[in-house]
């Protein structure tokens, strides 16, 4: 029976005391445990860095022995989340904005794209983006300015399905009560709005 | 003149005045004759423990019982480092009442599980049922709540804080009876799912004492403006959705009866909220004692403070970080009447947008005369800060906080936080919570031994460098009631040095030290009044290792121990060894 997971040898601890040559853990196999050294110099305590390793899952069998705690800080893999950490119950409901992913699906495209509404500020950041995303259309935007693409000639009407399953024309709302209510945007090809006859443009322009 | 010459009922009389757990605890020790008359009287039982008595030993004790308050898991339950069925069942408690006499009145239960059926056989067994009150529970879905609706005919009280609750989209709220009219407190701002609105406007019109409501996140904001036309009388607002457009007509006519809202004392929710409608809440934020804005997202600091500059009678503010430290600055010159802080980080684990730091704190403490409860999630704290806030600060009774990478120093100096730690605990002499955070080493510790002389709870995390850290603290602490520890170099010396120590305590837990399988097993053997656990959850342990584990050399990954009157529990599961 090997017990060569999890053995390794120890150095005494400042109290003075010797710990025996091998000790063992209850720990994943091949994951050696770490005691601190005891000293009181900073850097050598053993804790956050080992805990964020041993933490990360079975694949990760590296243990960063005498590695100072300020390197750690500096490394990518402090930023991986220790079990229980922060004590904070509850955190990941607590004021986080909500990351907004939502589908945009363009009359006559084979695939859709998803776009994150939490990362623009307004209407026109919105418009501006998506006309980038489908390079090849052009958006009738919010002030129902005609942008006629020069190679299509089409042109499309944001649209969007809301929280009650009803599609409206995008820029109606505020720009914060539309990301909250929106499920997902259709560019809608304008040939097929015909008959909405818009009289008025939608209230919210690029100030909101 | 000797009390033992008055008759019983006279005793009893005087007893009435005492409320307080630990004073009737103490009255009961004095003679037989009080202890008896004691606990005949005795009305409102707290256990902090549900596995340190039987439910049967409870009900023998005290048959005049009506409000029972039960804890189950341990603390650091809240941070995922317990199982979920590790244990904390409420069912054998409430069989056991209702096969009883009791006749149970109030439920109050924390970290427990909580089925279906314990809320159907409760709701069905104590026909005088009025309250139920649970906080960070979890087992049960929206059909025992319905039950309780349904068949507790005198409720006054529904109050569910924090669980974790399976919303099977029923009509929970449609079981309250038209009959009932008594309601006082509803809280179901935890519930994810629909309700049926149209029966709540009903409920909350037939219920005239209803002096709290804190409405869950799909409650729009024109329920909330009917709700309120109903029941102007709220003391206690929990909002659930606020958006809406400011020009609407709707918003108009919230905006109108707020105003008519004058008894409103505290608020909360705001669990989806448009920063543009926050002004409507302005008048009611001058009598405002208690605001809790800490589930709102996307409110910007700015839109905080200004908020935050009407509550001048603030006595209890619950704030996420992106106030900021300006932010707070506001609040120390506005809110003169603090007592409680509690700042949540909103993203934990970005560490660039730092928006509170120890400047923050520093300012409250100078503006804040009156404060004595702090929770605190910050990017950096430093000694001076620390010990400036002590300075300003000597009536804490809680103190936590927490850096938010748990071993960072001193930015400013790079040492140690020990000395701002220990300059709190020299200061405020009546603390009885302290959490830690930050680099610390033993100094810290011998700080808190010798200072901290009132302390009852200590929350510690990847702290210290030996054993005589803990040492310090469990020879120090004389009034320590609960310790946690997790990932600190703490062992068996320590563990075992003074074990009767904790039979002074209500538990001891320690995840991720140092401390070794043979040493709980001598504990638990040294010491039968105790349980000693071990939580192993390693799901890898392969027959080889299954030898292995039971090598008393073995460091034990997490082990929980606590005082009790009735030895090993009998629910525990598989990975849960009871030494």
């Amino acid at each position: 029976m090997s017990s060569e997971n999890g053995k390794r040898l120890l150095e005494t601890d400042a109290g003075g005391l010797n710990f025996e040559a091998t000790e063992l853990t209850l720990g994943l196999p091949g994951e050696p445990r770490v005691t601190s050294d005891g000293g009181a110099k900073l850097g050598s305590k053993r804790g956050f860095s080992e805990t964020v390793d041993l933490k990360l899952g079975d694949n990760n069998q590296e243990v960063k022995l005498g590695h100072s705690l300020q390197e750690a800080a500096k490394s990518p893999v402090s930023k991986t989340q220790v079990v229980g950490w922060p004590p904070v119950r509850g955190f990941a409901k607590r004021g986080k904005k909500s990351c907004k992913y939502v589908k945009v699906a363009v009359d006559g495209a084979p695939y859709l794209r998803k776009v994150d509404l939490e990362i623009y500020n307004s209407y026109q950041q919105l418009l501006t983006s998506l006309e980038d995303m489908f390079s090849c259309f052009t958006i009738r935007n919010y002030l129902n300015e005609k942008k006629i693409d020069q190679v299509n000639g089409i042109e499309y009407m944001p649209t969007y399905e809301d929280k009650d399953g009803d599609w409206m024309l995008v820029g109606d709302v505020p720009w914060q009560m539309f990301v909250e209510s929106c499920k997902r945007l259709r560019l809608m090809k304008s040939s097929e709005a015909v008959g909405l006859g818009l009289k008025t443009a939608p209230k919210y322009s690029s100030t909101n | 003149m000797n009390m033992n010459y008055f008759p019983d009922e006279v005793v009893e009389h005087v007893f009435d005045f005492i409320t307080s757990h630990k004073d009737r605890n103490s009255v009961s020790l004095v003679c037989k004759s009080w202890y008896k008359i004691e606990r005949y009287s005795r009305q409102r039982v707290f256990i902090g423990n549900c596995y340190s008595i039987t439910p049967q030993r409870l009900i023998a004790r005290f048959p005049g019982l009506k409000s029972l308050t039960l804890k189950g898991k341990p603390h650091f339950a809240d941070f995922n480092l317990v199982p979920h069925d590790w244990g904390g069942f409420v069912y054998p408690w409430i069989k056991a009442l209702a096969k009883s006499r009791i006749g149970l009145e109030e439920l109050r239960l924390k970290r427990m599980v909580v089925s279906d059926d314990s809320l159907e056989l409760l709701s069905k067994s104590f026909p005088n049922f009025k309250s139920l009150v649970l906080v960070s529970c979890e087992g049960f879905t929206t059909d025992g709540v319905a039950a309780i609706a349904a068949n507790c005919r005198f409720l006054r009280e529904l109050d569910l804080q924090e669980n974790e609750v399976e919303d099977h989209r029923g009509h929970w709220l449609s079981c309250f009876p038209e009959s009932c009219t008594s309601l006082v407190s509803l809280n179901f701002a935890c519930l994810k799912g629909e309700i049926n609105l149209a029966s709540l406007e009903r409920l909350v019109a037939r219920s005239p004492n209803l002096k709290s409501l804190r409405l869950n996140r799909v409650v729009p904001l024109d329920t909330l403006q009917k709700l309120l036309m109903r029941a102007p009388q709220l003391v206690d607002l929990g909002i659930g959705s606020y958006v809406d457009d400011p020009s609407s007509e709707v918003f108009s006519k919230l905006k109108a009866v707020i105003q008519l809202c004058n008894s409103i004392r505290s608020l909360s929710g705001f669990l989806e909220v448009a920063p543009c409608c926050m002004s409507a809440i302005y008048p009611i934020c001058e009598n405002l004692t208690f605001l809790n804005l800490s589930y709102a997202p996307g409110l910007q600091g700015n839109d905080l403070t200004k908020l935050v500059q009407h509550c001048r009678k603030l006595q209890r503010l619950w704030i996420l970080d992106c106030i900021g430290d300006k932010g707070l600055g506001v609040v120390a010159s506005t809110c003169k009447e603090l007592q409680e802080l509690r700042v949540f980080p909103s993203d934990p684990f970005d560490a660039e947008n730092a928006a509170v730091t120890e400047e923050g704190l520093v300012l409250i403490s100078a503006g804040c005369p009156k404060l004595n409860s702090l929770l605190y999630f910050c990017h950096q704290m430093t000694n001076a800060a620390l010990i400036t806030v002590a300075k300003n600060c000597t009536n804490f009774i809680r103190f936590r906080l927490c850096i938010l990478d748990p071993v960072k120093a001193d930015p400013v100096t790079n040492q140690p936080l020990d000395e701002g730690f220990g300059a709190i605990v020299r200061s405020n002499k009546s603390l009885k919570r302290l959490s830690l955070s930050g680099l610390l080493t033993d100094q810290v510790f011998l700080y808190i031994g010798m200072y901290a002389k009132k302390l009852e709870m200590l929350s510690i995390a990847f702290a210290g460098d030996s054993n005589k850290g803990m040492l310090y603290v469990l020879n120090g602490c004389k009034k320590l009631r609960k310790l946690e520890i997790r990932d600190c170099p703490f062992g068996d010396v320590a563990l075992l040095q003074d074990m009767g120590k904790y039979e002074t305590m209500r538990s001891l837990w320690m995840s991720s030290c140092e401390v070794t399988l043979g040493a709980c097993k001598t504990l638990a053997k040294k010491m039968p009044s105790l349980n000693v656990e071990i939580i192993n959850e390693s799901e890898k342990l392969e027959s080889e290792q299954l030898e292995l584990s039971f090598d008393d050399r073995l460091l034990v990954d997490k082990m929980y121990l606590y005082r009790t009157l009735v030895g090993d529990r009998k629910d525990a599961p598989e990975y849960v060894w009871l030494l």
